[in-house]
C-alpha cells in the first residue's frame, strides 16, 4: 500500500504546554495566596481586589480552566493526530482555539477580581465570557471534529471516546447553566430560582468535575500511560465498559452536592445511589491504568514519568472511592460544609489532575524537542516535593474538616451546644491551616522546578515544529474480524458515537430535571415569603460581587445540631425568589439565613469595618471600601424589570418608582445608624448591604411556617 | 417561565422511564459484545496508542519496544 507523506503539529501542543505550565503556576500562587489568608488576613493588603471571596474563585477557575484546561488541550491535541495518524483538521482553526482560550483566561481573572461574578461556583464568569466559552468550544470542537474525519486509522481509540464525551457534555453543561438574563454588560440573573438554580448549578459543579477533570484526563491516561510505559492498555474490554458506564451514570449524582438541603428527598436519593454505583466504572478505569504495569514495576523506581502516573492513578482510585462515601447520608452529615470537602477535591485536584499533567509534560516536552529530560535528578525531588506536599495538605484538611465539624454537633450533658460560638471552632483549626498552607508552598515549588528542568530540556534540544510521518491511506475495507457483533460499527462512526454519548449524558439530566421543574409539590410556596425590596435586592448583589458566598452558607439542614445554633432549617419555598441562590457549599465562617434580625444595623456596620472588633480573632477580612464606595443606583429599574421577567411578583410599572422605596429604607437605615453614633450617609454600599443581611430568613423566623 | 413550555409536552412523564430503558438494553448489549468480541480485534485496539511504525517513538523508545514484543513472543 502506498504511504501518503504528511507532517504532525507539534507547535500547538508545545504552546498549550508552556500555557499549562504558566497558568498552573499562576493558579497555584493565587491558591497558596487564599490559603495564607485564612491564618493571615492581612495578605490581601486591604485591597477589595485581593480579598479572598474574590480571589477563591479566581484559584478555583486557574486551576480547572486554565491549569488542567490547557493541559487537556496539550495532550488531546498530541494524541489525536497520532491515533487519527493525520495532522490536525484546521491549523488556524487550532490558533484561534489557542488564542481565544488564552484570552478567555486573561478577562476571567480580572472580571473575577473585579467583582463580576455569577457566584454560581466554577461558572462564575459573566455572560459575555460565557459567550466566548461557547464559541471557542465550538472551534475546538470542529477541529476535533474535521481531524478524527479525516483520519487514517479506521477505527477510534478509547481515548479519543473519551474527548469526544468531553466536548459534548461540557458543552451541554455549560450552556443549561449559563443560561442568564442580562441586566448590564457585565451582570445578569440566572432564568432559574432557588432549589431549582440549585439542582441545575451542582449538576454543572458535579458534572464539571466529571467532564473536564475526569474524562478527558481518562483520555490522556489511556493514551499516555501504555505510551511512557511502552505497553498497551491492561484491558481494552474494561476500558470500553469503562467508558459507556461512567459517562452512563456519572450525569446523575449531581444532586450529592445538596444532601440534607431544601432540594426534594428523592432527588437527593438518586445522587446517592448513583455515586455508589459510580465505584464500579471508577474503580474498572484506576485497575487498568495499574494493571497496565504488571511486569513493569521496576521501571516505575526508575522513570519519573511513571512514578508521577501511578500516584496519579492512584489517587484517582482514591478519589472515587472517596466521593461515594461523601455521598452517604450520614457521612455527608459530617463532611459537608468542611475542610473534607476541600481536602477531598485536591486530592483529585493536586494528584490526579496535576500528577498526570506533570507526567506527559515530562514524557512530551523532551519528545517534541527531541532530546532527554534534562534532569532526571530534579524530577525526582518534584516527585518527592510534590508528594510530601499532598501530604501535608490532605492531612490537614480532613483533620481540621472532621475536628470542627464534630464541634459543630457537640452538645453538653444539659443538652446546649458545647461551642456556641463559631468562632471558637475556627480558632481551634488554624493550625492546620498553616500546615495546609506550607503543604501547598511545597506542592507549588515543586512544579517550579519542573518549569525550571523543562525549560532547560528546551533549551538543549531541538523544537521540531512540524513533524515529519508517512501513513497509508484509509482503505475502507470489509470488517478483517469476522467475530462477534460489530460495536467497531459504532466506533467508526464518530458522530454515531457522539449521539449515543450525548444521549447517554441525557438521560440522568432529564428524569432529574424534569420533574424538579413541573411538579410543584416539590417546592411547597410559602404565602409569607415575598420579593426583595429594590434596596435589598441591591444588597444581595452586593453580597454576591464580594464573593460572601465562598465562606458562608445559607442553607440550615434539619439538624438540631444546626436549628440550635442557627435558627429554624430552610425550607425550599424561602428562596423561590433567589435568582441565583446562594446556599454555599463551605461554612469557613457561619451560616448566614437566619441572620436577619439577629444583630443590630449598627453591630453589621463595625463588623464590616473590621469584623475583629466584633469577634476578636475572627478570620474574616475587614470591608472598609463599603463604608465609602457609593451605592449605584442607576441599575435598580433595569434589575427590577429583569426580575419580573423571570417571574418575580413585582407590580407592573414598579421599576419607575423602586429607586423612591430604596431611598426610603436607605435613610431609615441610615438614620438608625447616625443615631447610635455612626457618620454614614444613606447612599453608601454598607447600608444595602445591611438592608439586605437583616432581610435574610426573616420570611419565616420563628413563626414555623410550614409550607402549604 | 420555561417548564410552561416543558408541561405542555403530551405525556413527558415517559419519557425518562423510556430512554432508561434503552439504557439498560443499550448496556446488555454492550456487555454481551465485550464477552464475544474477536480477540485480533482487541489486540489492534489496544495497540493503536504503541504503533510501532510510527515516528513519534525515538531511539529509546524503540529499544523498549522491541523488548517488549520479545517479551511478549516468549509469553506466547
Amino acid at each position: 500500500m502506498e504511504l501518503e507523506k504528511f507532517s504532525y503539529d507539534n507547535k500547538i501542543v508545545r504552546n498549550f504546554g508552556i500555557a499549562t505550565m504558566v497558568w498552573g503556576l499562576v493558579g497555584m500562587l493565587v491558591g497558596l495566596t487564599a490559603a495564607t489568608q485564612l491564618f493571615y488576613p492581612n495578605l490581601n493588603l486591604h485591597l477589595q481586589y485581593t480579598t479572598f471571596g474574590r480571589i477563591r474563585p479566581l484559584h478555583t477557575n486557574a486551576v480547572i480552566f486554565a491549569f488542567v484546561g490547557n493541559a487537556i488541550f496539550m495532550g488531546l491535541y498530541y494524541s489525536l493526530q497520532r491515533l487519527c495518524k493525520t495532522r490536525m483538521f484546521s491549523d488556524k482553526l487550532s490558533k484561534i482555539h489557542f488564542w481565544g482560550w488564552q484570552l478567555i483566561i486573561v478577562t476571567a481573572a480580572l472580571t473575577l477580581v473585579m467583582g463580576f461574578t455569577t457566584s454560581k461556583e466554577y461558572a462564575e464568569l459573566e455572560w459575555p465570557i460565557d459567550i466566548a466559552i461557547t464559541l471557542v468550544w465550538v472551534v475546538f470542537g470542529v477541529n476535533m471534529f474535521g481531524t478524527i474525519l479525516k483520519r487514517r486509522e479506521q477505527h477510534l481509540y478509547v481515548a479519543i471516546w473519551f474527548f469526544i464525551a468531553t466536548w459534548v457534555t461540557v458543552a451541554v453543561l455549560h450552556i443549561v447553566n449559563s443560561i442568564e438574563v442580562p441586566v448590564s454588560f457585565l451582570k445578569s440573573y440566572p432564568i432559574y430560582a432557588g432549589v431549582q438554580d440549585a439542582l441545575v448549578q451542582w449538576w454543572y459543579g458535579h458534572n464539571a468535575v466529571a467532564f473536564f477533570l475526569t474524562t478527558p484526563y481518562l483520555g490522556l491516561m489511556y493514551y499516555f500511560l501504555p505510551k511512557a510505559a511502552n505497553r498497551p492498555i491492561y484491558s481494552y474490554k474494561l476500558s470500553i465498559l469503562h467508558f459507556w458506564a461512567l459517562i452512563f451514570i456519572y450525569i446523575w449524582a449531581g444532586p450529592h452536592h445538596l444532601l440534607y438541603t431544601a432540594l426534594p428527598e428523592w432527588a437527593q436519593t438518586l445522587g446517592v445511589i448513583f455515586s455508589v454505583m459510580l465505584i464500579a466504572p471508577s474503580w474498572g478505569g484506576m485497575l487498568n491504568g495499574l494493571l497496565t504495569l504488571r511486569g513493569a514495576w521496576d521501571k516505575v523506581r526508575e522513570e519519573p514519568v511513571l512514578k508521577f502516573m501511578v500516584v496519579a492513578v492512584t489517587a484517582y482510585g482514591m478519589s472515587t472511592f472517596e466521593g461515594p462515601m461523601l455521598a452517604l447520608k450520614n457521612v455527608n452529615a459530617i463532611a459537608h460544609y468542611t475542610d473534607w470537602i476541600i481536602a477531598h477535591v485536591h486530592i483529585g485536584g493536586l494528584a490526579w489532575n496535576g500528577f498526570l499533567t506533570f507526567g506527559v509534560l515530562y514524557w512530551l516536552i523532551p519528545k517534541i524537542y527531541k532530546t532527554e529530560l534534562f534532569s532526571k535528578k530534579l524530577a525526582n525531588a518534584h516527585f518527592w516535593i510534590g508528594t510530601l506536599g499532598i501530604v501535608f495538605y490532605a492531612s490537614a484538611m480532613y483533620w481540621s474538616g472532621i475536628a470542627q465539624s464534630l464541634m459543630w454537633k457537640e452538645f453538653t450533658s444539659l443538652g446546649v451546644l458545647q461551642y456556641p460560638n463559631f468562632l471558637e471552632t475556627t480558632l481551634q483549626i488554624i493550625p492546620m491551616y498553616m500546615i495546609r498552607a506550607f503543604g501547598g508552598l511545597l506542592y507549588l515549588t515543586g512544579a517550579i522546578i519542573m518549569v525550571y528542568n523543562l525549560v532547560k530540556t528546551a533549551k538543549a534540544g531541538k523544537f521540531v515544529a512540524n513533524e515529519e510521518t508517512e501513513a497509508s491511506a484509509l482503505v475502507r475495507t470489509k470488517d478483517r474480524f469476522k467475530k462477534g457483533i460489530r460495536h467497531r460499527f459504532i466506533e467508526s462512526k464518530p458522530i454515531l458515537l457522539l449521539t449515543l454519548a450525548t444521549a447517554a449524558i441525557l438521560v440522568g439530566t432529564l428524569v432529574e430535571f424534569i420533574p424538579t421543574f413541573l411538579v410543584e409539590s416539590n417546592v411547597p410556596t410559602i404565602a409569607n415569603v415575598k420579593p426583595y425590596s429594590p434596596l435589598e435586592l441591591q444588597g444581595r448583589d452586593i453580597y454576591i460581587r464580594e464573593g460572601c458566598v465562598g465562606c458562608h452558607s445559607q442553607m440550615i439542614r434539619p439538624f438540631r445540631s444546626e436549628s440550635e445554633r442557627y435558627g429554624e432549617y430552610s425550607k425550599a419555598g424561602e428562596f423561590v425568589y433567589d435568582h441565583p441562590f446562594l446556599w454555599g457549599s463551605k461554612r469557613t465562617g457561619p451560616d448566614l439565613q437566619r441572620i436577619g434580625g439577629k444583630y443590630p444595623n449598627i453591630w453589621h456596620y463595625m463588623h464590616m469595618e473590621d469584623p475583629t472588633s466584633m469577634s476578636p480573632g475572627s478570620i474574616m477580612p475587614p470591608y472598609p471600601w463599603l463604608l465609602s464606595q457609593k451605592l449605584d443606583i442607576s441599575t435598580t429599574a433595569k434589575k427590577i424589570e429583569v426580575m419580573r421577567n423571570l417571574g418575580v411578583p413585582y407590580p407592573d410599572g414598579y421599576e419607575n418608582i423602586a429607586n423612591k422605596d430604596l431611598m426610603k429604607q436607605a435613610d431609615e437605615i441610615a438614620k438608625n445608624l447616625n443615631e447610635n453614633g455612626i457618620a454614614t450617609s444613606s447612599e453608601k454600599e454598607i447600608i444595602a448591604l445591611i438592608a439586605y443581611l437583616q432581610r435574610m430568613g426573616t420570611d419565616i423566623k420563628a413563626k414555623n411556617v410550614e409550607g402549604k | 417561565m420555561f417548564s410552561n413550555y416543558l408541561k405542555t409536552i403530551e405525556g413527558i412523564g415517559i419519557y425518562p422511564l423510556f430512554s432508561l430503558l434503552i439504557f439498560f438494553i443499550f448496556f446488555l448489549i454492550m456487555i454481551i459484545w465485550v464477552i464475544k468480541v474477536d480477540k485480533k480485534y482487541i489486540d489492534k485496539m489496544s495497540n493503536l496508542p504503541l504503533d510501532l511504525q510510527s515516528s513519534d517513538n525515538f531511539t529509546s523508545n524503540k529499544i523498549i519496544n522491541e523488548n517488549y514484543i520479545e517479551d511478549r513472543n516468549e509469553i506466547n
